[in-house]
C-alpha cells in the first residue's frame, strides 16, 4: 500500500511534466505565463482524468468479477463496453444535439441493460467453465458491436463513433472531463458495500444464509459498474483489459475480501494507466500512441500470462 | 423446535416434496436419509428459506418462518449446502467473520472478534486462520464453514450432505464435531446424510424420505431395523450390533 501510494505520487509528477511543450516546475511560480496555462488547462486535467478512469474501471472490473464469481469477467469481456457504445450511438441519432448529460443517461441505461442481460445469460448457462463464460461475454459484446456499426454506417456517423472506440487522453482538457468526477462518489459507495459484495460473491445460498438480500446487492453492484463505464467511455473512450487484469493481480497477493482489496485495486489501476499513458507519450515523441492501444498491448500480454498461470493450477 | 406443516414443492406437475409434516426436536441431531431424489435436500432448502414452498408452512419456535425478517432468521437458523465449495480467495478468519454479519453488518465489535476467536479455537483452526480457503484440503474447508456457522450462533444448524467428498477420517471428525455442538453447546442439528451407518451411529432421530414423502420418522433404534430399511430402500439389510452401535451391512444384500 505504501509503495503503491509512493509510486502513484512519483508517476503523477512525471506525467505532469511530460509533453510537447516543456513545462518546468519553476514556470508554475509565474502564474500568468503560457506554461502555467498549459499546465492548468491540459496537463492537470489529463492527470486527474487518468487517475479517475484507471481507478474507476478497475473497481468496475473488481465488482463484476466478484458478483459473477468469475475471474475473467470485466466490462471488456461481458459486453458492458459495447453496450455503452451502442447507447452513445442511440443518443446521437435520437437527440441530434445531445448534451453531455443526455448522452450520459442513455449510455448508462444501455450499459446497465447490457450488463444485466449478460448476468441473465450467465444464470442460464449450465456449463460454468471459467474460460467459457468470458467467451460468451465476448460474443455477446461483438453482437452488440456489430449492431452499433450497422446503424452507425447507415447514419453515416462511423467517423464519429470511432472516437469512442479508441480511448484517448490527448483530447482531455478543462471542461471536457469533469463528468469523470462521478467515479469518486461511486468508489466510496462501493467501499461501503464492500462486505456485502464479498458475501454476494460467495453465492446466493451463502448470502441468504447470512440474511443478505442477494438480488438487491447484485443490482446495486451492476448499477455502479454501468455508471463508471458510461462516464469513462463518454469522456475518454474504451480502455480495454484494465478492469480484467488489475483485480486479478491484486487478488493473487491480497485475496478477495473487497474491504481489503478495493483501495489497492483502485491505486494499482490508476498507476497502471499512468504508466501506459506516459509510455504512449514518450515512445514516438512528439506524437502519441493512443491509450487503448498501449493498454491493449500490455494488458493482453498480462492477460495471457494470467490464463497460463491458471492452467498450471488446474 | 422446528415444525414443518404439510409442505409441498412442485416442479411443473411433478411433486418433489409432497405434503410433508415433521417436527424437529430441539437439542438433538436429526438425520434425513433416503434414496437419491427423495426430496431431502429440497425439504432442507425450504426449511431454511433458500427455496419458497408451494404449499404448507414452517414454524421456527412457533413463529411463521416466512414472516420473519431475513436478518432475524439468520440469527436463528443457519444452513450449509454441499455446493459451498468455491474458488474465492478468502482467509479462514475472513470467512468465519462473515458469520457475524447478521449481528454487526460487517463492522465487527470486540465481542464479535472474541466470538470469531472462540469459533476458530473450537474447530482447531486458530493456527490456520490466515490461510486462504483455496489452499485447504476438503476436510479443513468443511471445518472452516462449520466454524462460520458456530460464529453465526444460531439455535438451528442445517447441513446438506456435509460429508460429501470427504475421506473416512474427516467424515468421522466432522460427525464428532456435530455431536459436540449438540451435547456441549445445546444446538439443534439437522443433517442430510447418504451413509446410513453415520446416521445410525451419530444421530438421535431419523427421518426417512422416499418419493417426496416421509416414510419413517422416529428415534434411531426404531428406524435402523431390517424391516424399516426394507421399506425405505427396497433392500434386505441385516443389522449387526457392535460396541453398542447398530451397523447396517448392505454391501452384499
Amino acid at each position: 500500500m505504501k509503495y503503491l501510494l509512493l509510486g502513484l505520487l512519483v508517476l503523477s509528477a512525471a506525467s505532469l511534466f511530460v509533453g510537447v511543450s516543456t513545462v518546468s516546475p519553476l514556470d508554475l511560480l509565474n502564474l500568468q505565463s503560457e506554461d502555467t496555462q498549459i499546465f492548468l488547462i491540459s496537463r492537470l486535467p489529463r492527470l486527474i482524468a487518468i487517475l479517475l478512469a484507471g481507478a474507476g474501471m478497475s473497481i468496475a472490473g473488481l465488482i463484476m468479477q466478484q458478483l459473477s464469481r468469475n475471474k475473467f469477467v470485466s466490462p471488456t469481456t461481458a459486453g458492458t463496453l459495447d453496450a455503452t457504445r451502442l447507447g452513445i450511438l442511440v443518443s446521437m441519432l435520437v437527440f441530434a444535439n445531445a448534451s453531455m448529460l443526455q448522452k450520459m443517461a442513455v449510455a448508462f441505461a444501455f450499459a446497465l441493460a447490457g450488463t444485466f442481460l449478460f448476468m441473465q445469460i450467465l444464470d442460464r448457462i449450465k456449463f460454468k467453465d471459467a474460460i467459457f463464460i468470458p467467451l460468451v461475454g465476448l460474443m455477446f459484446g461483438n453482437i452488440l458491436s456489430s449492431v452499433t456499426t450497422f446503424f452507425a454506417y447507415k447514419a453515416d456517423v462511423i467517423q464519429n463513433m470511432s472516437a469512442w472506440l479508441q480511448g484517448d487522453f490527448s483530447m482531455i482538457m478543462k471542461g471536457r472531463y469533469e463528468l469523470l468526477y462521478i467515479s469518486v462518489p461511486i468508489i466510496i459507495i462501493a467501499y461501503f458495500y464492500a462486505n456485502r459484495f464479498t458475501i454476494a460473491g460467495m453465492g446466493e445460498d451463502f448470502s441468504k444464509n447470512l440474511g443478505l438480500a442477494y438480488r438487491r446487492i447484485v443490482n446495486i453492484g451492476l448499477i455502479l459498474v454501468a455508471l463508471i463505464t458510461a462516464t469513462v467511455v463518454l469522456t475518454v473512450g474504451i480502455i480495454p483489459f484494465l478492469g480484467l487484469i488489475i483485480p486479478n493481480i491484486i487478488s493473487i497477493f491480497k485475496g478477495d475480501h473487497l474491504k481489503k482489496t478495493l483501495p489497492h485495486t483502485a491505486l494499482l489501476g490508476a498507476i497502471f494507466l499512468l504508466i501506459c499513458d506516459i509510455l504512449g507519450r514518450v515512445i514516438i515523441y512528439p506524437y502519441e500512441i493512443s491509450i487503448s492501444l498501449m493498454v491493449g498491448v500490455i494488458g493482453s500480454g498480462i492477460f495471457l500470462y494470467l490464463l497460463f498461470r491458471r492452467k498450471r493450477y488446474a | 423446535m422446528i415444525q414443518v406443516v404439510s409442505l409441498s414443492k412442485f416442479y411443473g406437475k411433478k411433486a418433489v416434496v409432497e405434503d410433508v409434516s415433521v417436527t424437529i426436536q430441539p437439542g438433538k441431531i436429526t438425520s434425513f436419509i433416503g434414496p437419491n431424489g427423495a426430496g431431502k435436500s429440497t425439504l432442507l432448502s425450504m426449511v431454511s428459506r433458500l427455496l419458497d414452498a408451494d404449499t404448507g408452512e414452517v414454524l421456527i419456535d412457533k413463529a411463521d418462518a416466512r414472516k420473519m425478517k431475513s436478518n432475524e432468521f439468520a440469527k436463528k437458523v443457519s444452513i450449509l449446502k454441499q455446493s459451498n465449495y468455491m474458488n474465492v480467495r478468502l482467509t479462514i478468519r475472513e470467512l468465519v467473520s462473515f458469520g457475524r454479519f447478521p449481528y454487526s453488518k460487517g463492522r465487527l465489535t470486540d465481542e464479535d472478534e472474541q466470538i470469531v476467536d472462540q469459533s476458530l479455537e473450537y474447530m482447531h483452526l486458530t493456527e490456520l486462520q490466515e490461510r486462504y480457503l483455496d489452499e485447504l484440503s476438503g476436510g479443513q474447508r468443511q471445518r472452516a464453514f462449520i466454524a462460520m456457522v458456530i460464529a453465526q450462533d444460531t439455535d438451528y444448524i442445517l447441513l446438506d450432505e456435509p460429508l460429501n467428498n470427504l475421506d473416512m477420517k474427516h467424515s468421522v471428525q466432522i460427525m464428532k464435531i456435530l455431536r459436540r455442538l449438540v451435547d456441549e453447546l445445546g444446538k439443534t442439528v439437522v443433517i442430510v446424510l447418504h451413509d446410513i451407518n453415520f446416521a445410525s451411529v451419530y444421530s438421535d432421530w431419523i427421518v426417512a424420505m422416499k418419493d417426496g414423502r416421509v416414510v419413517k420418522n422416529g428415534p434411531t433404534e426404531e428406524i435402523i431395523q431390517s424391516e424399516a430399511l426394507k421399506e425405505i430402500y427396497d433392500m434386505d439389510i441385516p443389522i449387526q450390533k457392535m460396541d453398542g452401535c447398530r451397523i447396517c451391512v448392505y454391501f452384499n444384500s
